[in-house]
């Protein structure tokens, strides 16, 4: 069996007295897309933060490639090719979208117009940008240069998607990418979702949408309560088997917890 | 697009509505205020402009003159240099009320080292320099760190600085002779260039520059970038990789040195070193941002429109004066201006929203 590429364990979090995740379990497979379904509450959001830097656990362990790993911010994470697209986006609104891409990974120009006076190289961001939102397919923007704010909500998600998926090279996680979006842009998404997986690089994406859970995930990770449920192979069960068991309308399969 | 956005859905993704992408047929007031939030300048632009026409044409050549418009530019040019520090603060959604005092403090530890320690003045206005960037680093760590409020931070601030002004100086005036005789150097920015009728100190090309390069800084590097985002959403900014924390210190401790210059170039525009000067900087530097279009939510306007502002105020206050009018008048008008600013932002950020 392959081993998995990022692991957690046992890890805990606490808001006050709202516990948030309770000797939470995880396994990502090398390659694979992992869905990760529960309830409103359930700890989704939680737990993706804790591994992709955003929070630290109350205790716990996670590994990358088998190694312990610490990540005390966002920055550390993806200076280790886990890129994330979170539920609130973490787009600021008044800044351009090719600023907005390149947040905390600016380029600069070459020379010394970059080493000594710092100057960006706005024009390679913007290309690069352009480049990427194009190739995605994921829409139409007249100017690159336009501030995110002017986006309506689907495209500013086609931007903090096109963000991770342009920079992961471990990892991609996604939170709701779909959420706000329509058949057409959803539907790009998941394309786009499927084009990361071919470059070999396995995501995590959390939705409440079973077709899109269904039709992409090699796995299911339920999640209830704070902790995993249970894993399953799509192809073993339906929808309403997935929903029954989120809600805890159906017991979770005996089993060794997959991976 | 915040938490929660649904239970669980089962429905087949072909019964979603089509999200609109169409933004063609906006409407001529949406464009007009898509061009104001792109140049959030603009019209502190139009008003200056409108306002040196306005009292040229009232006034005539005693108000219309290069010596009375670059008059504006002296008395306007400590306010000026102190709104540009208050700007990346207001651009970080924060407020800093001490700025005044730092100020006026750097020039008093400028001016006593010198007479009374018998340092050597270049040294005097180093550690004054010093004493700026120290304070300003203070207000930082304790707004980034301990995570109070910038008012309030700023508030506290501002009273310790100036009481131990007061306490250090005895209030006591070092004066223009002296300094002119054993330290000019203090008087630095109070030197002058005289090009036709007009006359520009020091003090006003050091404004300039400071514009200039904070403009530069803001619109053309990442730290710029990252203030922007600190001040639009400080989550979202963590999130996508800023050191949100370090932003904050490094805006305020820059802010802090910036007040010590202000303050050195004070000491150029009195002649003297007087800890009872810049008492009111703090909130006239506010009246620059806010009159100028920086948000005082965060994240919206540019130094330039800070100028714009401080020269605003500037226009009102020398052509008033010129056509014989009540101060009072000056100050009517501002307080308008600064209401009328804030409206245009809200409107702004509202449609944005
Ligand atoms: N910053 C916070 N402060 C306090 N409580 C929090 C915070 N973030 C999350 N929680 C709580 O932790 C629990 C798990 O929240 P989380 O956002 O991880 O759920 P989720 O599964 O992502 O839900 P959703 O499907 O609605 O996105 C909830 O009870 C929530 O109220
Ligand atoms: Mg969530």
């Amino acid at each position: 069996m392959t081993s998995p590429i990022l692991t957690a364990r046992k890890l805990n979090k606490r808001y006050g007295r709202v516990v948030a995740m309770e000797d939470c379990d995880f396994d990502l497979l090398p390659g694979e897309i992992l869905a990760v379904i529960g309830d409103n509450g359930a700890g989704k959001s939680t737990l993706i933060k804790a591994l992709s830097g955003a929070l630290r656990p109350d205790s716990g362990e996670i590994r990358l490639d088998g190694k312990l790993v610490h990540f005390s911010s966002p920055i550390q994470a993806r200076e280790h090719g886990i890129e994330t697209v979170y539920q609130t986006l973490a787009l600021s609104p008044a800044l351009t979208i090719a600023d907005n891409i390149f947040m905390g990974r600016e380029i600069r120009k070459p020379g010394i117009m970059g080493s000594l006076f710092r100057q960006l190289d706005k024009k390679k961001m913007q290309d690069f940008a352009r480049n990427k939102l194009s190739e995605l397919g994921l829409m139409t923007i007249q100017n690159i240069a336009q501030t995110v704010e002017t986006l309506s909500g689907g495209q500013r998600q086609g931007v903090a998607v096109a963000r991770a998926a342009a920079f992961g090279t471990n990892v991609v996680i996604l939170d709701e990418p779909t959420a706000a979006l329509g058949v057409k842009e959803s539907r790009k998404v998941l394309d786009l979702i499927k084009t990361v997986k071919s470059k070999g690089i396995p995501i995590i994406l959390i939705s409440h949408n079973m077709p899109h859970v269904f039709e992409v995930a090699d796995r299911i990770h339920v999640h209830r309560l704070g902790k995993r449920l249970c894993v399953i192979d799509p192809k073993d069960y339906t929808m309403s088997d997935a929903v029954a068991l989120m809600t805890g309308a159906m017991a979770p399969p005996d089993q060794e917890v997959a991976a | 697009m915040t938490d929660a956005p649904g239970s669980v859905d089962t429905r087949l993704p072909e019964q979603e509505t089509v999200a609109e992408f169409d933004s063609s047929h906006k409407s001529t007031f949406h464009r007009l205020l898509g061009f104001l939030q792109a140049t959030p300048s603009a019209i502190p632009l139009f008003v200056l402009i409108t306002a040196i026409i306005v009292f040229g044409i009232l006034n005539g050549h005693r108000f219309f003159s290069p010596f009375a418009l670059t008059l504006i530019l002296q008395q306007v040019a400590i306010v000026g240099i102190v709104a540009v520090a208050q700007s990346l603060v207001i651009l970080t959604a924060g407020i800093d009320l001490s700025v005044g005092a730092i100020a006026v403090m750097s020039s008093v530890i400028m001016g006593k080292f010198t007479f009374d320690l018998g340092m050597p003045p270049e040294l005097a206005v180093l550690c004054g320099l010093a004493t700026g960037l120290f304070f300003g680093t203070a207000n930082g760590l304790l707004v980034a760190y301990v995570k109070l409020p910038p008012f309030i931070v700023t508030l506290g601030m501002w009273q310790i600085v100036l009481a131990a002004n007061f306490l250090y100086s005895g209030s006591v005036v070092i004066r223009s002779e002296e300094i002119a005789q054993r330290a000019p150097i203090l008087q630095f920015f109070g030197r002058t260039i005289e090009v036709g009728g007009a006359i520009f100190t020091y003090g006003v090309i050091l404004l300039l520059l400071l514009v200039l390069l904070m403009s530069y800084i803001l619109s053309q590097t990442a730290w710029g970038r990252h203030v922007y985002a600190v001040g639009d959403d400080p989550d979202a900014a963590e999130l996508s990789g800023v050191k949100v924390k370090a932003t904050l210190v490094s805006v305020y401790a820059i802010g802090g040195l910036i007040c010590a210059f202000a303050g050195w170039a004070l000491i150029g525009r009195l002649g003297s070193v007087s800890p009872q000067a810049g008492q009111l900087a703090n909130i006239e530097s506010v009246t620059a941002v806010v009159i100028g279009g920086i948000s005082l939510f965060g994240g919206r306007g540019s130094v330039a429109g800070t100028l714009f502002g401080a020269l605003i105020v500037g226009v009102f206050t020398l052509g008033l004066r010129l056509l014989g009018a009540d101060v009072q008048w000056t100050y009517l008008l501002i307080g308008a201006l600064i209401i009328f600013a804030v409206t245009i932002d809200q409107t702004i950020r509202k449609v944005s929203l």
